[in-house]
């Protein structure tokens, strides 16, 4: 069988922007806002890339989920290098519990050895879903990857914990979720965006992969942070040793 | 209607973390809690008897088996998903642990998770940051669902000790699965005091520019009795490992003296500091955004400030 690997990723809000709330509180402008595939994400694909160019692996398929406009996002993965992408279309956003198993459906279908998620995404801070994958799936899970070594039927990932970095070794096929010192992915050039056009891209609707969304959370408002109060400048350090004594903020 | 909250703990086989004790307070919050810890470990017993000593806390539950003598999620999950039927809330801290493991439970619970509550608005009631802490989003649980939620840990205070709660022990529910195994870590050990737990934290950024120059910062937090951080810059460049890492995808902290030196200030550091009760800025960049968030900004070269403090203090 063909050893796949598959990637999830995730259109957003591009990094860079500055989000703006809308003013009766139900979400985040997303109106003409420069969308990006999720950072995370770009870097799990990237190690799929690289294990594919190191001959351990012989496909890479990337999916998401998500309105027709997602297709650019996928059309910038098959720049990047991936072979396929298969794209579910979805108007409203899935919770992470329903593309774990929109994701497990795919799963069925492709066998992949290997799942590279990107840790969390960008706009809703989840962190869930490689998790939720892993536990649907009943395989194993290894996030915050910093570091992956395949070997024959196991991986040993690296993980950023907050104590340092953890080893585990993991049966294959297993989910694994990336950080961001995994690696650096590359730049598109302008003839790989061209080949990319002609690159197979799948849609498929919800209902052809039996899965029925569910929203068990709703979303009450949304609004913007306590602002911090303007603060002031100071000279130099005398000053500000001097402040710092004052609010009684240095140890006596 | 009153809450049975279900807390897992999170420990190093020895200590409680300080994690617990926040989730704990975040669990007191929701009204008529009860609140139950439960304590996977080869031997529970010290993490045990810490947990029962946590004002608030009912009772102590501990699920013993060698596999838990190391913090695997998918050797955890299933034991939690087994035990979690009475519980109206199952929680656990939005540390690399929690954020590990709680998600994996939910998805076994066939429920959503609510990742990084920052404050409880009712028992099925929930408010956590979005997009790196730029937004703030109210979220409800369906009245009739279990509540799967990890408590960002910076937004509460950890619960004091002096209680005594009494311990159970519980036969493992489930033999644990083995296709996932530990095989090392390499955590730093240091003197310094706890990047999440201090009260004082030095953060350097990429205008250090080598990790010899990090050294000054250490000096300057071992006079102030202050743990260091760093940005993802500093850490991507290897001026620092990635444990200091601070912002949205580091470590969320709230010292009440975080000391930013030489960082810019990127929305995703900031969104780590947000609850800082004060923050100082020291950059040579008079227009960086970390100044639109300090209290006290000190626009200099970075190389001779900090001496300079260091020698009036």
């Amino acid at each position: 069988m063909m050893k796949r690997i598959v990637v999830g990723i995730k259109r957003v809000v591009d990094y860079n922007v500055r989000i703006r709330i809308k003013p009766d509180g139900s979400g985040v402008v997303l109106d003409g806002v420069k969308m990006s595939v999720n950072p995370f994400d770009e870097i799990a694909l990237e190690e799929a890339l690289r294990i594919k160019e190191r001959g351990l692996a012989e496909e890479v398929i990337v999916a998401t989920i998500g309105p027709p406009d997602c297709q650019s996002q996928l059309r910038t993965c098959l720049a990047m290098g991936a072979d396929r992408a298969v794209h579910v279309l979805s108007d409203a956003p899935t919770e992470p519990l329903t593309t774990a198993h929109i994701l497990l459906k795919l799963i069925e279908r492709e066998q992949p050895f290997l799942v590279l998620l990107g840790k969390q995404a960008i706009d809703e801070d989840n962190g869930q879903t490689g998790q939720m994958l892993a536990a649907l799936w009943q395989r194993p899970q290894a996030t915050f990857a910093s570091k992956i070594e395949l070997a024959e039927g196991k991986a040993q990932v690296t993980r950023e914990v907050d104590a340092g970095l953890e080893i585990l070794e993991v049966d294959l096929p297993a989910v694994v979720t990336v950080d961001l010192r995994l690696n650096e992915p590359r730049y598109v050039k302008l003839p790989e965006i061209m080949k990319a056009k002609k690159k197979p891209l799948e849609s498929l609707s919800l209902e052809s992969l039996g899965v029925t969304p569910r929203a068990h959370l709703t979303t009450v408002r949304v609004a913007a942070p306590p602002q911090r109060q303007k603060g002031i400048r100071v000279d130099n350090a005398a000053a500000l040793v001097a402040a710092l004594k004052e609010k009684g903020l240095l140890p006596s | 209607m009153s809450a049975s909250i279900l807390i897992i703990a999170e420990h190093d086989g020895a200590a409680l973390g300080i994690g617990t004790a926040k989730c704990v307070a975040c669990a007191a919050t929701v009204p008529q809690a009860e609140i139950t810890i439960v304590v996977c470990a080869s031997d529970a017993s010290a993490v045990a008897r810490q947990a029962a000593a946590l004002q608030g806390v009912s009772r102590v539950l501990t699920v013993e088996h060698p596999i838990h003598a190391h913090p695997l999620a998918a050797a955890i999950a299933p034991q939690i998903a087994a035990l979690a039927g009475p519980y109206t809330h199952v929680l656990g801290p939005s540390s690399t642990f929690g954020k590990d493991v709680m998600p994996r439970i939910a998805a076994l619970l066939d429920t959503a998770q609510v990742s990084d509550i920052m404050a409880v608005e009712g028992p099925h009631r929930f408010r956590r940051p979005i997009y790196a802490g730029n937004a703030i989003v109210t979220v409800a649980v369906p009245e009739d669902t279990k509540v799967v939620g990890t408590v960002r840990t910076a937004s509460f205070h950890a619960a004091a000790a002096g209680g005594t709660a009494p311990i159970e022990k519980v036969d493992a529910p489930v033999e644990p699965p083995q296709h996932t195994r530990f095989v090392s870590t390499s955590a730093a050990t240091s003197d310094r005091p706890d990047l999440q737990t201090a009260a004082r934290v030095i953060s350097g950024g990429r205008a250090l520019g080598s990790a010899e120059a990090f050294q000054m910062l250490y000096q300057l937090a071992d006079k102030l009795g202050a743990a260091v951080g760093a940005s993802r810059a500093a850490v991507d460049a290897g001026y620092a490992p990635n444990e200091l890492q601070v912002g949205q995808t580091g470590k969320i902290i709230a010292p009440d003296l975080y000391v930013a030196v030489g960082i810019s200030g990127a929305i995703q550091h900031l969104t780590g500091i947000k609850d800082a009760r004060t923050i100082v800025a020291i950059n040579k960049d008079p227009e960086a955004p970390i100044f639109e968030v300090a209290d006290l900004g000190l626009v200099g070269d970075l190389f001779e400030i900090v001496p300079q403090i260091e020698q009036l203090l």
